[in-house]
C-alpha cells in the first residue's frame, strides 16, 4: 500500500483514504462548442499512458475531499512529488539540480 | 515409544506424548513435532499421492516449502466437521492432542490408488498436455474431458462447511523488522535493537533458531548452540522486542510495508474462547532486514520422488530437532559439503550409512577423514540412475562417471536416500519490491542485487555460508538498519566453534546411462514436472522460462516452486543452449507460502463484509414483515407481503391500493446535495442539461446529468428553496457519485465559482405520499403551507410544518399519481411516518415498497438510471430530448451530443414493448431480433430493460432499447427466451394514462 503525501493536509497518509481520479492537466476546453470533433475526441479519450513520470489527479476523499496532482514513476509506482491542483506541473530537472 | 524415535534427542518433550491419527489409525507423536516428524518417527514415510501421476509420496523436506506430504486436518473430527483444511502441510502443522489427519489424492487408499493409472500412461501428459490432449473432438468436451478435468482438477478437497473461526488484522509501525529468526536474523535484531531501535522480529516456525535448531553441536561465544539461542532472546526480550514466532511474512510491498500472517491456534489441543485463528499484520517499517536464509535444492535423477527420497537437511532436521532417524540405512547423495555433516549426525544416532555418493571428483578432506574415522563409504565422482521400491525406496543404483561419461553402475540397499544439490538462497519477498536479482555463477545462484526498498539481506539470503559468516553478517545488517535510522550502532564480534562451513556445485539432472526419455526425474514435485518435461517444452518452442513455467506448469504449484525453480532453470538454459541468466528466472509473486483466505478476509465477512445502511423507518418496516432488497449499500423494503401473500400478489396489491387511493412509501435513500452561495444557479446550468435561471423559488424540475461523453449518468428532482440554494436529488446508487463529479468540476475546473456543496441524503427522512387520496391524507397535517393545487403545483416545493415537524414538502409524482415527497430531519422521520400511517388510516394507506414504486414508474414509462440506461444512452436515447434547455451555450456534455456516432441513425432507443400474450411476462435483459428464423448468429436488435405484470393495466409491460426504435413504433419483434420465442409489438413507453389527468387532482 502506497503513502501519499496530501499537499492540503500535508500529511503523508495510507492510500486507503486516497482515490485516483485520472490523468493530470488535462484542462476542460474554455469553449467546448468551438472545438471540432478531433479535438473534442482528444480531450475526452485521448491519454498518455506514459511509461516513466506520470502526472495524474488524485483526492483526499476520505480527508479532506480536495483534489490534487502527483507526478508518479508508473514503473516503480514512486510518488516524485504532490501538488495542489491549478498549480504547473513541476519541472524536475530544476528539482534534480537543487539536490 | 516409536521405533525411529531416538531417545533424549531433539526440542521434542519426550515426556508429553500427543494423540493424533492418520487415515483413521491411531498414533502417539510428541508435544514439539510436526505431522511429518510424528510419522516419520512411527516409520511413515507414504503421506500422499501427487497430484498429476497419483504416484506415492513422503514429506522431501521438514520446513514449510513441502511440496509432497500434503494432508487434509481437521479438529473436530474428520471432513465432516468443522476447521477441515486441504493441503496442510504435514512438516508445517505442529501436532495437537486429537488431530485428525488424512491424506489426499487417493481412491480408494494411500496404498492402493486407481488413479496412479496415470503414472502408466504417462506419455499422454507431457509437458503441454492441457493444451494438447483436450482440444479435439469437439464433441468430447462436455462428455469426457470437462467431467474428468472437473474430477480430478485442484489438490485435495474443499471444506463444505462455514469456516467457524474468527480472523483477526491489526496495524504494526516499526523502526527495523527483521524477517527470520535464524542466525542472522537473531544477531540483526540484537543489533538494531541495542542501537535503540524499536525492532519486530518474526519467524514462521514455532520457535526461534532457525538452522541452528537442527545445528546443536556448533558453539558460539562459547556456548552450545542451543544455550546461544536461549540467551540472545533473553536479551531481545529485555530490550523490549517485539518477538513474533510462527508468523510469516507473506509479502513485501511499496515503502516497507511487509504483510504478516500470525497463526495463533493451529497447535493448540483445545480453542480459547474467541480467540482468532490467525491474525494479519500489515506492517510499517523504517527498515527491513530479510534474514530468511537458504532452501536445499533436491538432485534430479530418476526415481527421485519415492517415500524415504528426501533431502539431506531435511534428515538432519528431523533427527536434531525432532529426535527421529527418518531410516535405519541410509544413502547420501550431494553434491554440496552440507550433507555431509547430515550423514554424520545421522550416524552417530545409529543410522548406517550404506554410502556418501558426492558427484564431485574431490572434496574437502577433513569430510573424507571424518567418513572414513566412522567407516562410511565415499563414492566420489560418481552418480544416481535410478531407484526401487514401490511404496517406499528399497535401493539406488550408483554408477561411477569419468570424464563425463556414466561406467557401469550397480545397486546398493536403502530405506532412505538423503540427497543434497545445493542450496538456493530465499529472496521471495525481496523480489515482490521489484529488488533486482544477479546470477552468481560460482554458487549458481540468484543473489540479491539492487534493492528499490530500505532494506537489508543478511546471512544465507544472499548466498553467504557457515554459521560465523551469517552471524557477522546479520550484525552488519542490524547495525546498518539502526545507522539508516540516525541511531549509534556499534560493531560486535562472534566467535563461533565447530562450524559447518561447506561450498558445492550446481546440476542439471544428473548424468545418467539409462534411457533419458523413460528418466522419471522429478524437478517439480507437486506438479509432477520431470526433466524430460523441460526439454521437450523447450524443443518444442519454448525459449524463455516465463513460457517453459507455464508450458510445463513448472513452478506453479503452491510451493511456487521454492524447490524446483533453479533446477528447472539449470536444464532449460542446458535445453536452450544458453547462460541461466539469459533463460531468466520466473516472478516471485505474493503469498510466500499459501495463506488462508480468511487471514485476507479478516473481519470483512457475514455482516461485517460491507456496511449495512438503513432508513429511520426501516425498523417500523421489519416489524410490519417486509421483504427487503440491498440497493446499493443500503437496505430497501422491497415489498410488504401479508399473510399467504408471495411477491406477485403483495406487489399487484400494493399498485391497485396506491392508484385507488392512496400509497406510501420510504424514499428517504435518494441521494441529496445541497448546493448553495451565489454562483449556485450558475454551478447548475453549467452541470445539468435542463435550464435553471429561470426556475422561480419554490419549483422543481426534473434534472439530467450527463458525462462529458454525453451519455445520462444520473437524473433527479432538483427543487430551488431561494435564489442561491437548490436542493438536489440524486439517484439512491448515484449520490456519492454525483457529488464527487460536482466536487471535481467546482474544485478543478470552476473554483472561481462561489458555491458549496452539502450531501444531506442522511440528514433527511423521505416519506413519498401517492394516489388520488393523497391530498387528504397529508393536508391536515400541514402548516404553514396552503395545500390547494393552486398553491402547491405539481412540481413545486414548500418549506412548512407537517406533524408538528418541519419539512421540505416537494409536490411531484414518480407514479403518474398525485404525489409528494415530505423531507423532514432524520431523527423525525419515522414519527412522520407513522403519523401519515395514522391519518391514512380511513384512506386504507398502503405501505409498499421498491417493486411496486418500479411497476408504478414502469406504467407511465419515468426511466430508472441504471436499468433502462447502461452508460452508453444519450438524452435523446431515453426519449429525454425536452430536458436539454435548449438556449444553453455549455453544460457538461453538451458538446458530446453533437458527436458524430451520438447524431448517426439506428442508435437504440428507448420504446414500449407489449408482448402479444399479455400473460408473457419478459425476461429483462432478454435480446430482441426482428426475424426469429433468420441464421445464426442473429442479428440483435437490442434487449428489454424493464419488466413488470401491471395488476393496473392486467398484462405485462416493458421498455427495451432497440436500433431505431422509435421508427419502428407498431411493429413486431421476436423475444428468444428458455421457453420459446415471444412475439411483442413496439409502443409507446408511457403506458398508463397518457394524458397525464390523473395529475390534476
Ligand atoms: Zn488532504
Amino acid at each position: 500500500m502506497l503513502l501519499i503525501h496530501c499537499p492540503y493536509c500535508d500529511e503523508t497518509l495510507p492510500e486507503l483514504e486516497f482515490a485516483y481520479a485520472g490523468e493530470a492537466h488535462i484542462d476542460r476546453p474554455a469553449d467546448p462548442a468551438s472545438l471540432s470533433d478531433e479535438e473534442w475526441r482528444d480531450y475526452l479519450f485521448i491519454r498518455s499512458n506514459v511509461k516513466g513520470t506520470h502526472a495524474e489527479r488524485w483526492r483526499h476523499i476520505h480527508g479532506c475531499a480536495r483534489f490534487f496532482n502527483a507526478l508518479r514513476d508508473t514503473v516503480s509506482d514512486e510518488f516524485i512529488t504532490t501538488y495542489p491542483a491549478g498549480q504547473a506541473r513541476p519541472d524536475l530537472t530544476i528539482k534534480e539540480a537543487a539536490e | 515409544m516409536s521405533r525411529f524415535r531416538v531417545q533424549g534427542k531433539g526440542r521434542v518433550r519426550h515426556d508429553a506424548p500427543v494423540g493424533f491419527t492418520f487415515d483413521g489409525r491411531a498414533y502417539d507423536g510428541l508435544r514439539g513435532d510436526t505431522v511429518a516428524s510424528a510419522l516419520l518417527a512411527n516409520g511413515v514415510h507414504l503421506m500422499g499421492r501427487s497430484f498429476k501421476y497419483h504416484r506415492p509420496r513422503g514429506p522431501v523436506c521438514a520446513g514449510t516449502e513441502e511440496p509432497n506430504a500434503l494432508v487434509g486436518t481437521s479438529r473436530d473430527g474428520g471432513a465432516k466437521g468443522g476447521r477441515f483444511e486441504p493441503n496442510t502441510r504435514a512438516t508445517a502443522q505442529e501436532l495437537r492432542q486429537g488431530l485428525t489427519v488424512e491424506s489426499q489424492n487417493r481412491l480408494p487408499s494411500l496404498k492402493f490408488d486407481v488413479g496412479a493409472v496415470n503414472d502408466r500412461l504417462y506419455m499422454l501428459f507431457s509437458a503441454g498436455f492441457y493444451y494438447k490432449t483436450f482440444m479435439w473432438p469437439r464433441s468430447f468436451w462436455d462428455r469426457v474431458y470437462e467431467p474428468v478435468i472437473r474430477a480430478a482438477a485442484g489438490l485435495g478437497k474443499a471444506p463444505d462447511t462455514v469456516d467457524p473461526d474468527r480472523y483477526a488484522s491489526r496495524y504494526l509501525h516499526t523502526d527495523v523488522l527483521v524477517v527470520g529468526a535464524g542466525p542472522a536474523g537473531l544477531t540483526a535484531a540484537l543489533a538494531a535493537a541495542r542501537s535503540g531501535a524499536e525492532v519486530t522480529l518474526v519467524d514462521e516456525h514455532a520457535e526461534m533458531g532457525g538452522a541452528l535448531l537442527s545445528d546443536p553441536g556448533v558453539g558460539i561465544d562459547g556456548m552450545p548452540a542451543w544455550d546461544w539461542i536461549a540467551a540472545q532472546l533473553d536479551e531481545l526480550d529485555r530490550l523490549g522486542v517485539r518477538r513474533m514466532t510462527r508468523t510469516t511474512a507473506i509479502g513485501y510491498y511499496h515503502q516497507n510495508m511487509v504483510g504478516l500472517c500470525e497463526r495463533l491456534t493451529d497447535h493448540l489441543d483445545t480453542l480459547p474462547d474467541d480467540a482468532p485463528r490467525e491474525r494479519m499484520w500489515r506492517v510499517r517499517a523504517g527498515h527491513v532486514v530479510l534474514a530468511q536464509g537458504a532452501l536445499e535444492k533436491p538432485l534430479v535423477f530418476d526415481g527421485n520422488d519415492r517415500p524415504g527420497v528426501m533431502l539431506a537437511g531435511a534428515a538432519q532436521t528431523y533427527l536434531n530437532r525432532y529426535g527421529v532417524r527418518v531410516g535405519d540405512l541410509a544413502v547420501v547423495v550431494t553434491s554440496h559439503d552440507s550433507a555431509w555433516h547430515a550423514a554424520f549426525d545421522l550416524a552417530d544416532a545409529g543410522t548406517r550409512i550404506a554410502a556418501i555418493v558426492d558427484t564431485r571428483a574431490s572434496v574437502r578432506a577433513d569430510l573424507t577423514e571424518a567418513a572414513a574415522r566412522r567407516g562410511i563409504r565415499v563414492l566420489a565422482s560418481h552418480t544416481v540412475t535410478a531407484t526401487w521400491g514401490r511404496l517406499r525406496v528399497k535401493s539406488v543404483r550408483v554408477a561411477p562417471v569419468r570424464d563425463g561419461k556414466v561406467q557401469g553402475g550397480y545397486r546398493i540397499d536403502c530405506d532412505c536416500l538423503l540427497m543434497c544439490g545445493g542450496w538456493t538462497p530465499s529472496l521471495h519477498l525481496f523480489s515482490h519490491t521489484k529488488g533486482t536479482l544477479r546470477w552468481d555463477d560460482v554458487q549458481q545462484a540468484f543473489l540479491p542485487d539492487r534493492s528499490v526498498e530500505a532494506c537489508q539481506i543478511a546471512g544465507a539470503g544472499r548466498g553467504l555460508w557457515g554459521y560465523e559468516a551469517a552471524l557477522r553478517d546479520g550484525i552488519a545488517a542490524g547495525n546498518a538498519a539502526a545507522e539508516a535510522l540516525g541511531r549509534d550502532a556499534q560493531d560486535s564480534a562472534v566467535l563461533v566453534a565447530n562450524d559447518r562451513t561447506g561450498s558445492g556445485v550446481s546440476h542439471k539432472e544428473l548424468p545418467t546411462d539409462g534411457d533419458p526419455n523413460r528418466a522419471r526425474a522429478f524437478v517439480d514435485f507437486q506438479n509432477d514436472v520431470t526433466a524430460k518435461d523441460i526439454r521437450l517444452a523447450v524443443r518444442e518452442g519454448m525459449r524463455s522460462i516465463e513460457h517453459v513455467k507455464r508450458y510445463t506448469t513448472n513452478g506453479m504449484a503452491t510451493d511456487q516452486g521454492k524447490m524446483s525453480n533453479v533446477n528447472g532453470l539449470m536444464i532449460a538454459s542446458d535445453a536452450v543452449g544458453k547462460a541461466p541468466p539469459q533463460v531468466g528466472l520466473t516472478t516471485f509473486r505474493p503469498p510466500y507460502t499459501p495463506t488462508t483466505f480468511g487471514t485476507f478476509a479478516g473481519y470483512h465477512r457475514g455482516g461485517q463484509f460491507e456496511v449495512t445502511r438503513k432508513t429511520p423507518i426501516d425498523a417500523w418496516a421489519e416489524a410490519h414483515g417486509a421483504a427487503f432488497e440491498p440497493v446499493s449499500l443500503w437496505r430497501r423494503a422491497w415489498y410488504f407481503p401479508q399473510a399467504g401473500e408471495d411477491m406477485h400478489a403483495a406487489v399487484a396489491r400494493e399498485c391497485l391500493a396506491t392508484r385507488r387511493s392512496v400509497g406510501i412509501f420510504d424514499a428517504s435513500t435518494l441521494g441529496k446535495i445541497e448546493v448553495s452561495g451565489p454562483d449556485a444557479v450558475e454551478f447548475m446550468n453549467r452541470m445539468y442539461t435542463n435550464p435553471w435561471t429561470k426556475l422561480g423559488i419554490g419549483r422543481c424540475r426534473y434534472g439530467v446529468l450527463l458525462g462529458e461523453d454525453g451519455y445520462i449518468r444520473d437524473d433527479g428532482v432538483i427543487g430551488r428553496l431561494r435564489d442561491d440554494l437548490f436542493h438536489v436529488t440524486t439517484t439512491t446508487g448515484g449520490a456519492a457519485r454525483v457529488l464527487a463529479m460536482m466536487e471535481d468540476y467546482l474544485q478543478t475546473e470552476w473554483p472561481d465559482l462561489d458555491v458549496w456543496l452539502t450531501s444531506t441524503t442522511e440528514q433527511w427522512a423521505t416519506v413519498a405520499l401517492n394516489g388520488p387520496d393523497a391530498r387528504k391524507v397529508l393536508a391536515p397535517l400541514v402548516e404553514g403551507q396552503d395545500m390547494s393545487a393552486e398553491a402547491l403545483p405539481h412540481m413545486s416545493v414548500a418549506e412548512c410544518t407537517v406533524a408538528g415537524i418541519p419539512a421540505r414538502l416537494f409536490r411531484l409524482s414518480f407514479t403518474g399519481e398525485l404525489g409528494f415527497e415530505i423531507n423532514v430531519p432524520a431523527r423525525h422521520g419515522l414519527r412522520l411516518w407513522e403519523a401519515l400511517m395514522q391519518a391514512g388510516a380511513d384512506y386504507d394507506i398502503c405501505p409498499y415498497g421498491t417493486e411496486t414504486m418500479h411497476v408504478l414508474r414502469a406504467e407511465k414509462g419515468f426511466i430508472i438510471v441504471g436499468q433502462d440506461t447502461d452508460g452508453t444512452v444519450a438524452p435523446d436515447d431515453a426519449n429525454l430530448g425536452w430536458a436539454i434547455g435548449k438556449a444553453k451555450t455549455d453544460f457538461v456534455g453538451m458538446r458530446s451530443l453533437r458527436r458524430p456516432d451520438l447524431v448517426a441513425k439506428g442508435r437504440k432507443q428507448l420504446v414500449g414493448l407489449l408482448t402479444e400474450d399479455g400473460a408473457v411476462r419478459l425476461e429483462e435483459g432478454a435480446q430482441i431480433v426482428a426475424d426469429p428464423d433468420q441464421p445464426k448468429p442473429m442479428k440483435m436488435l437490442g434487449h428489454v430493460t424493464s419488466s413488470y405484470s401491471s395488476a393496473t393495466l392486467g398484462r405485462s409491460i416493458a421498455m427495451a432499447l432497440i436500433e431505431g426504435g422509435r421508427d419502428m413504433d407498431g411493429q413486431i419483434v421476436h423475444v428468444p427466451m428458455p421457453d420459446g420465442v415471444h412475439k411483442a409489438r413496439i409502443t409507446s413507453t408511457n403506458f398508463y394514462d397518457p394524458e397525464g389527468e390523473r395529475l390534476k387532482v
